[in-house]
């Protein structure tokens, strides 16, 4: 276990003191879950706006033509044809192709790479990149002069647009350089809570003025680690260390819409390999048949019992109002007995709970991409 | 942090309310605090016997699981079936209408190893 000392603290740490926040250790950091709670920053999330410190997240940028200096056979999504000023989702594979990280990559020039890595991978996820890209490429770390603010909701528009008038020209991954409180910052039109939102990068050391002022609009209210993960996990967005590992390939994880299988990359072979010879496990949706919430690594149940696999997230859906929870289960256990709608159950063994599976989407209403 | 006078409290902060042989037993505004957002609560039903300091229901928050344990030994004779549509009664009224089980108890002694309101709000300040 880390010690308080040793954990990171983002340069927001202070203000969720000052805003009597719980803190908590989150890969490798100390970090906000809630301030108010958990209930009430979900709900103020899908009806106002909320502001959530992801300073945490690790940023890269690297310059260099993306198949020249090998940056297109690291990363699972297609890089040459992105449009300058959008962004792209994808992972970074072992050659097992188990995933390394996730992470989204911002195409700023033709030539010039930002990336946006989860905040307990950074020193993995630049090792990896580092080794892998070709000497032409020149990297650098920049995850300690970056702060990062996601304000998200659906009038975080209407709030944003008081210091960016452009602001509503930015479509659903996009982004773009923007003016904010004298400082020019780059804001994209992503998040992680399935409502209208943007992530705001801003310079470490100035970024409490970014999140005092937004703070000042009375719609706007801080949202801990708490309510972020009901809220991607209601989207069934998945999360480093649960539905992803270097251990769990995106074929199992459901996520091969994120892999462009039209080029080459690390890990592709393995794979193709999984692909011919039929997928271990494969990442499930669920919801409860009551109020009682899955925990991860609760075992999952068949029907008549049998241990099927893991609950690798779950909680308490406000929306649908039962627990749901995503899993990863043995394929082997036939197809067709897991369909939707299929009975399971989650829980020990002395403590069975009903579940029927579902899509792995549980939240369709969300601002997104209004 | 309020702590009722007439009540007698445990070291996981639950509490009971003697009133002859009956008990009425919850957790206390501390528990309820540290917990959050009460999303199910998984009760015993009536008829069972419960032990002193012994699981016997569990609390549900947003991000985790607790067990609850009984202050004394005896019979279950109420559960607060409000607490299946509204469990977040807890949160609101943990003393009053977030009550959990009500028993008849079976050792009147073993209240001797029970913290009265100042034994417990002193208890409160040792743990911070």
């Amino acid at each position: 276990m880390l010690t308080q000392e040793s954990l990171k603290r983002t340069p927001l740490y202070d203000e969720h003191v000052a805003l009597k926040a719980s803190m908590v250790p989150f890969g490798g950091w100390q970090m906000p879950v809630q301030y108010e709670g958990i209930l009430a920053e979900y709900t103020q999330t899908r009806q106002a706006a909320t502001l959530f410190d992801t300073s945490h997240m690790g940023e890269f940028l690297i310059e260099g033509d993306c198949e020249k200096t090998g940056f297109e056979h690291i990363v699972t999504m297609r890089l040459n044809d992105m449009p300058l000023k959008t962004s792209r989702y994808g992972m970074l594979l072992n050659e097992q192709g188990g995933v390394i990280d996730d992470l989204i990559v911002f195409r700023i020039a033709r030539d010039q790479w930002f990336c946006v890595v989860n905040g307990g991978t950074i020193d993995k996820d630049a090792r990896h990149i580092k080794e892998k890209l070709r000497p032409s490429a020149k990297f650098s770390n920049i995850s300690m002069d970056l702060g990062k603010l996601d304000l998200q909701g659906p009038l975080s528009r209407d709030i944003l647009k008081q210091y960016i008038p452009t602001i509503e020209k930015l479509n659903y991954f996009a982004f773009d350089y923007f003016d904010l409180l004298g400082e020019n910052v780059l804001v994209s039109r992503t998040g992680y809570t399935g409502e209208l939102g943007y992530e705001i990068f801003f310079p470490w050391d100035k970024i409490v003025d970014c999140w005092r002022t937004l703070l000042t609009h009375k719609e706007v209210k801080p949202a801990g680690l708490g309510a972020r993960d009901v809220l991607r996990l209601e989207m069934g967005y998945s999360l480093y260390g649960h539905e992803l590992s270097d251990t769990i390939t995106p074929l199992e994880a459901g996520l091969s819409r994120f892999v462009d299988f039209e080029k080459d990359f690390i890990g592709k072979p393995a794979l193709l390999t999984q692909k011919e010879q039929g997928i271990p496990r494969r990442l499930i949706g669920f919801t409860s048949t009551s109020r009682k919430s899955p925990r991860a690594d609760n075992p999952l149940w068949s029907a008549d019992k049998k241990m099927i696999g893991t609950v690798t997230s779950g909680s308490f859906s406000p929306a649908v109002g039962t627990g749901i929870g995503l899993g990863l289960i043995a394929s082997a256990a036939s197809e067709a007995n897991f369909a939707k709608g299929a009975k399971i159950f989650f829980g020990e063994e002395n403590n069975f709970n009903e579940a029927v599976i579902s899509e792995r989407i549980f939240y369709k209403k969300g601002s997104l991409k209004h | 942090m309020e702590a009722e006078n007439h009540l007698l409290y445990t070291k996981e902060h639950e509490w009971v309310n003697i009133e002859d042989k009956t008990a009425t037993i919850g957790i206390t505004e501390y528990a309820q605090e540290a917990l959050g957002d009460i999303t199910y609560v998984e009760l015993p039903s009536e008829g069972e016997d419960v032990e002193q300091f012994e699981e016997f229901a569990s609390v549900e928050s947003v991000k985790a699981a607790s067990d609850i344990f009984s202050p004394l030994s005896g019979k279950i004779i109420a559960v607060n079936k409000d607490l299946e549509a509204d469990p977040g009664l807890i949160n609101r009224s943990c003393f009053d209408k977030g009550w959990m089980i009500k028993i008849e108890i079976s050792d009147m002694d073993e209240a001797n190893n029970l913290m009265t309101a100042a034994e417990y709000t002193k208890f409160l300040e040792s743990v911070g």
